[in-house]
């Protein structure tokens, strides 16, 4: 039942967050709201306008537990004052739940917080997951995982990190940090062969590309994992053990997916330079879109990891590359370009190295 | 709210001075930060050599020693503090800020508030 409120408890939350300036309050209220409604909607029947019945219950809510505790009454009036002098409140559309939940993923992915907890955070508050919840994402322990989101909900409290989106000119600098936190939660899902993490990071980046639909990165980002996903069925074999992309039978692959993942991976490349989502969605279209791997077209894929090379300046890239080299110009080009990256400190004891050098050393005999 | 700005200095010249900024750029920054009305105190620290440190022990003696001197390239070399609306305008100024620029780092404390 929890699960039919996911988009009005992140939406309530954001709201409510930047309303207050207080993500413990917001949180309470919300949680409030949501189990009266699951109280008294079963009796009397889902109001006309759901989302604004929440939000008047969240914040009666809020009112009763100011009344009752008049000093953080007081610091918070202090504190939305100061926020209002900052930025004035965006008007509220009088029939439904404003969508605020842009300055929520912001304020989750906020480069003043630690990156390994983004993720988490944006899981957490905009998920709708409990904090129990996000740990078996993240294969964390439950302490652990309660101490981080504390740690980082003190920090965004005690520091005043705002609930704000940033200004267009500040937007190319934040927003590869929100795509990392969803990305993040979707290459857990991958890793550990969770279909429904996987699903939640799309459905997070569903809710920014409608938020954010000049934004070419997010179509790519969305894109990329359509186009990952779509191989989830094929990937595992039948006693669970993984199936590598070359020995996949692509008849399982979901071609739906595929569509929508390849129209957002054009969007993403049109109009501009691309970013490295959209390249990095370039690449899982090609190979979506062949029929095997010998008939994969890596002198394609290969310019494209050229320009992700030259984007990321990563070694796991450079390794990706390497691999596709291979394939385009035989295993004994693609282990040359493996030594030169042998001494890359990132590559030391990176299994996927390791692999790709056994697999390019097989393939020479 | 009220926010320290600590300034580290990384690379200095021989007279001392940051070599990513002119004294020029430190002028034109503590104008803005006064015209803005963020500022409420600032200053800059004399050379770590003149540096003294005080501690008062369990007996009530006091033991004072030369130094600390740098044992890192990270010196402490002044500070601003700020009164903006939340982390992310102190950020704006830090960025600002010539301490910040090259190789020296601007570290933020928010101010406890009682």
């Amino acid at each position: 039942m929890a699960a039919v409120f996911r988009e009005e408890r992140g939406r309530l939350l954001a709201a409510l967050a930047r309303r207050f300036g207080d993500l413990d309050l917001a949180e309470e209220v919300t949680s409030e709201a949501i189990e009266a409604a699951l109280v008294s909607w079963p009796v009397d029947g889902v109001p006309p306008r759901p989302g604004a019945w929440l939000m008047t219950t969240a914040r009666r809510r809020a009112i009763d537990r100011l009344r009752r505790d008049q000093a953080y009454a007081a610091r918070l009036a202090i504190l939305q004052a100061e926020a209002d002098r900052a930025a004035p409140p965006a008007p509220v559309p009088p029939d439904d739940l404003p969508d605020e939940r842009l300055l929520l993923f912001f304020t989750c992915a906020h480069p003043a917080l630690p990156a390994e907890d983004r993720g988490a955070l944006t899981l957490r508050f905009l998920g709708g997951l409990t904090t129990t919840e996000v740990a078996r994402a993240f294969l964390v322990p439950d302490e652990t995982m309660a101490k981080r989101i504390t740690r980082a909900k003190k920090k965004i409290s005690q520091a005043r990190i705002p609930f704000r989106a940033p200004s267009a000119g500040e937007l190319p600098q934040r927003l590869p940090d929100v795509l990392q936190a969803v990305y993040s939660i979707f290459t857990e899902g991958y890793a550990a062969r969770r279909s429904d993490l996987a699903e939640e990071a799309i459905r997070l980046a569903r809710i920014l590309r409608r938020l954010l639909p000049a934004e070419r990165e997010v179509a790519g980002l969305l894109g990329l994992m359509l186009l990952v996903h779509a191989r989830r069925d094929a990937r595992t074999g039948p006693d669970g053990e993984p199936v590598l992309l070359d020995d996949q039978d692509r008849g399982r692959w979901d071609r739906q997916l595929i569509e929508e993942g390849t129209t957002l991976v054009r969007v993403a490349l049109t109009g501009g330079p691309p970013g490295p989502y959209a390249v990095e969605s370039a690449i899982a279209a090609l190979h979506n879109e062949a029929a095997d791997v010998a008939t994969t077209d890596w002198p394609q894929i290969v310019a494209l990891y050229d320009v992700l090379l030259a984007l990321t300046e990563s070694p796991i890239v450079a390794l990706n590359r390497a691999v596709a080299v291979a394939m385009r110009d035989g295993p004994e080009a693609g282990l040359a370009l493996l030594d030169e990256l042998a001494s890359s400190p990132q590559l030391r004891d990176y299994g996927p190295f390791e692999v790709a050098r056994a697999d390019l050393l097989r393939r020479l005999e | 709210m009220k926010y320290l700005m600590l300034m580290h200095a990384g690379a200095v010249d021989e007279n001392g001075q940051n070599t990513a900024c002119t004294p020029e750029d430190w002028m034109t920054f503590d104008k803005e930060v006064k015209d803005a009305g963020v500022f409420v105190s600032g200053e800059s620290l004399a050379d770590l050599v003149s540096a003294t440190t005080v501690r008062v022990a369990a007996d009530g003696r006091r033991v004072v020693t030369d130094g600390p001197f740098a044992e890192t390239r990270e010196v402490l070399g002044g500070f601003y503090v700020i009164d903006v609306p939340d982390l992310d305008a102190a950020l704006d100024w830090a960025a600002r800020c010539p301490g910040s620029w090259g190789d020296g780092s601007i570290v933020i404390r928010p101010v406890a508030q009682f």
